[in-house]
């Protein structure tokens, strides 16, 4: 291969990603984003300019010398590519897709300053899906430790966690209490953001190299509580993730056709609601449907209201209709991945921005007829440094809506908090924990995910779990006292 | 897999199914409920726990068959298992001695009122039941509730069989007769029952629990489908629950939020019966080869 010349490089467009056309996309539930073909990949990466002291490694939750996995699929180094990859991030295909790389190691990339950052995640995606599909990358386990870990919960926070664990030695087993492994990952981002066959790959893998055992129906904190898997394992780790969806204070929300983004999600994707009735698990999609929130799940919630709808429209030719993302502040302030929000608006979702809801009025039947609003300008920055929004005196209007979902975020699950008296919670709710080695303060208890944070990324829920087996590690070897 | 150990056919919509579940059966006590699925492609529904064998490891669960999923449990035999059951679930009964206290069970709620009398039975209450259904056919259970029960009142909507009444009619009669001697009343059975008996002890200021059995999914207090209206304010039935205090329920709001599926659940079940006819008339044609 010759070798280009830096400015030759820079030269080198971005590649774009080969997507599903948005006419074609909302009539179906697979997967959007197709992903490069080894002939773009080896063009994306030769855009990477080596830089002697990267600086998107440092943007990186898990660390992937990113640099390294680059030049590898540039040569053409698959199987080099993915041991590099590997040996940081165990769940590559998985992160190449759900990760905000725009605000993580892409927003460090050199090529950002004056035109377009290498697309490290399709990058990243690319190696993953070639590892699944030909699996070059034997997933080792270090000589036994005899120690014992529990790891609750599924989601990207354990799984990364019993991972890395049970690649340093650990004997690790995981609780989970739905019927599938995955977490969020199965029953909160849609198959056609995240396809279903990409994450149960790349769990069985991990678990049946490092002898991981994944025990589905068990509900820490009621099958069995935190005390008892204490004495029984050396050490525990919590990532039970999101709980209690949050719903607003408003009057209404009663009403039949009113749910959490949580509920439809997990109607859709964990029981595969579109394909009922051929799965027994009903979900309901309105004429015009009203989404509250604009982070990641309110555009997945969105988008899946579309689906359902341009499915309904085909099965028995009842029209569209429309679906609204509803937000209280500005465009500015939204926080999805600018991706999700472009992927959307392509599908059709229509934003009212700046406008907030104050009641869902009801039908005679006890569904949902309209919502009230109001509208809404920016004022001085808030605690959390936005513009906070203020209601405009006298802006009231209905809004015609038959459904109404909220994706506001949620409380972290009660249920794990059963018996585990030393474990101490925020006003929030959430489990207290050291933000570098996840330690709760309850001993041999360590905790990282949304459980700690509040509903936050796939990503940072891995880096903690990451930071957590690492922190176990040390503890479990005698490195490190609690 | 959950494998079935055994099978009775209470009536021809009523079974009981005693399953192997040692890790639920260690934890369950009276109140508490599951979560179970049949097959890959079924939904996961709500049960409540009738009865648990820790040193067997096993749990009993009585349920009617109502809808496609409680119809295709209904077909399960000895031997076939279900591929999920998770619990126990929500908040156990809290059980002390109150004194004397009313036990009331409608149709096949009769089965989570008996391990819930029988607690309060051992804790030393006068146990007063009262147990009714439509009719006689969907009466269970008499024999074991009258062994736990200082007195047992049966009715049936027909006349089929005890008192030709409703279950309030008696509850009414002994609250009247028994002026502030009832400490506490359980009602579990058909939502609208339950909103019936919360209305007639709520003159009398008798408290009184309720076992509510809502839409849910996960049941682990993560998709707020089980979310109830109370008189301050939305509680969920899976982590809060599933006993409330039946006269802070917003009853109306309960029946409305129950019903939301109904139309899928009919052309469920419509679906469901004539594929099951099919299968029947090719099984007796083939037989007839």
């Amino acid at each position: 291969m010759t070798e280009l010349t830096k400015k030759e490089r820079m030269k080198i467009p971005r590649q774009e990603m080969p997507v599903q056309e948005p006419e074609a996309r909302v009539e179906n539930f697979s997967e959007v984003a197709l992903g490069f073909t080894l002939e773009l990949a080896r063009r994306e990466a030769e855009r990477c300019l080596q830089c002697k002291d990267p600086h998107c490694t440092e943007g990186c939750p898990v660390e992937v010398t990113i640099p390294e996995f680059i030049e590898a699929v540039r040569e053409g180094d698959m199987a080099k590519a993915v041991a590099v990859m590997k040996a940081k991030n165990n769940l590559p295909a998985i992160c190449g897709r759900v990760c905000p790389q725009e605000v993580q190691c892409e927003q460090r990339c050199i090529l950002g300053k004056k035109g377009e950052p290498v697309a490290i995640g399709r990058l990243e995606r690319f190696v993953g899906d070639f590892e699944l599909a030909n699996n070059t990358f034997a997933v080792t386990k270090a000589p036994s430790t005899g120690k014992k870990v529990a790891v609750v919960g599924s989601g990207p926070a354990g799984l990364t966690c019993a991972v890395d664990l049970g690649r340093m030695g650990h004997d690790v087993t995981i609780f989970e209490s739905l019927h599938i492994p995955g977490g969020v990952l199965v029953y909160g981002i849609p198959e056609f953001r995240l396809p279903k066959s990409v994450i149960r790959s790349e769990i069985d893998t991990a678990a049946k190299a490092l002898g991981i055992e994944i025990l589905s129906d068990y509900v820490i904190g009621r099958t069995l509580t935190l005390d008892e898997l204490q004495l029984e394992f050396d050490a525990v780790f919590l990532g039970t993730g999101a709980g209690l969806p949050m719903f607003m204070r408003i009057p209404g929300i009663n009403f039949n056709g009113v749910m959490s983004a949580n509920e439809f999600l997990t109607r859709v994707n964990l029981m595969k609601g579109y394909q009922f009735p051929e799965y027994d698990t009903p979900v309901k999609v309105g004429k015009r449907v009203a989404v509250i929130g604009a982070g990641n799940v309110a555009m997945d919630s969105a988008r899946c209201a579309l689906r359902l709808q341009s499915l309904r429209e085909k099965a028995n030719g009842v029209e569209r209709g429309e679906v609204h993302i509803v937000y209280r502040r500005s465009p500015a302030e939204v926080p999805a991945r600018l991706e999700e929000v472009h992927h959307a608006k392509e599908e059709g979702v229509i934003f009212d921005f700046l406008t907030n809801p104050i009641a869902i009025i009801g039908d005679d039947k006890g569904g949902v007829r309209a919502m009230r609003c109001i509208r809404m300008e920016l004022g001085e920055p808030d605690d959390s440094g936005r513009r906070r929004p203020v209601p405009i005196q006298g802006s009231e209007f209905e809004m015609d809506v038959d459904q109404v979902v909220f994706a506001l975020g949620t409380s972290p699950n009660p249920l794990v908090f059963v018996n585990a008296d030393g474990l101490e919670r925020s006003r929030h709710g959430t489990a207290v924990a050291d933000q570098e080695t996840g330690r709760t303060t309850m001993k041999g208890v360590w905790a990282g995910g949304d459980v700690v944070t509040g509903a936050a990324t796939v990503i940072s829920a891995m880096g903690a779990g990451k930071r957590a087996a690492a922190d176990i590690d040390r503890y479990l070897s005698g490195e490190s006292e609690w | 897999m959950y494998k079935i150990l055994q099978k009775q056919v209470l009536s021809d919509v009523t079974k009981l199914m005693v399953v192997e579940a040692p890790q639920i059966a260690r934890k369950a006590k009276a109140g508490q409920f599951v979560i179970v699925i049949t097959h890959e492609r079924g939904e996961r529904i709500p049960l409540t726990i009738a009865d648990y064998d820790r040193e067997a490891g096993t749990i009993t669960m009585i349920f009617q068959e109502v809808g496609k999923s409680t119809m295709e449990m209904g077909l399960l035999q000895v031997g076939d298992g279900f591929k999920t059951i998770v619990g126990p679930l929500g908040h156990p009964t809290e059980i002390e001695n109150f004194g004397t206290v009313i036990c009331v069970g409608g149709g096949v709620g009769i089965a989570p009122v008996y391990p819930i009398a029988r607690a309060l039975r051992e804790a030393g209450n006068q146990v007063i039941s009262i147990i009714g259904a439509r009719t006689k056919e969907l009466l269970l259970w008499e024999d074991k509730m009258r062994a736990v029960s200082d007195e047992l009142i049966v009715t049936t909507d027909d006349g089929s069989y005890g008192r030709k009444t409703l279950v309030t009619v008696p509850l009414k009669e002994i609250l009247e007769a028994k002026p502030g001697k009832i400490a506490k009343i359980w009602a579990i059975g058909p939502a609208i029952m339950m909103k019936f008996v919360a209305e007639t002890t709520r003159p009398f200021k008798v408290p009184t629990i309720v076992s509510l059995n809502t839409i849910m999914i996960d049941g682990t207090g993560m998709c707020g489908g089980c979310r109830v209206l109370m008189d301050d304010g939305a509680q969920f039935v899976c982590v809060d629950g599933p006993e409330f205090d039946g006269h802070r329920v917003d009853w109306n709001t309960l029946l409305s939020r129950l019903a939301f599926y109904r139309s899928e659940e009919q052309a469920a079940v419509t679906r469901f019966r004539e594929s099951h006819k099919c299968n029947l008339e090719r099984a007796v044609a083939e037989g007839v080869k």
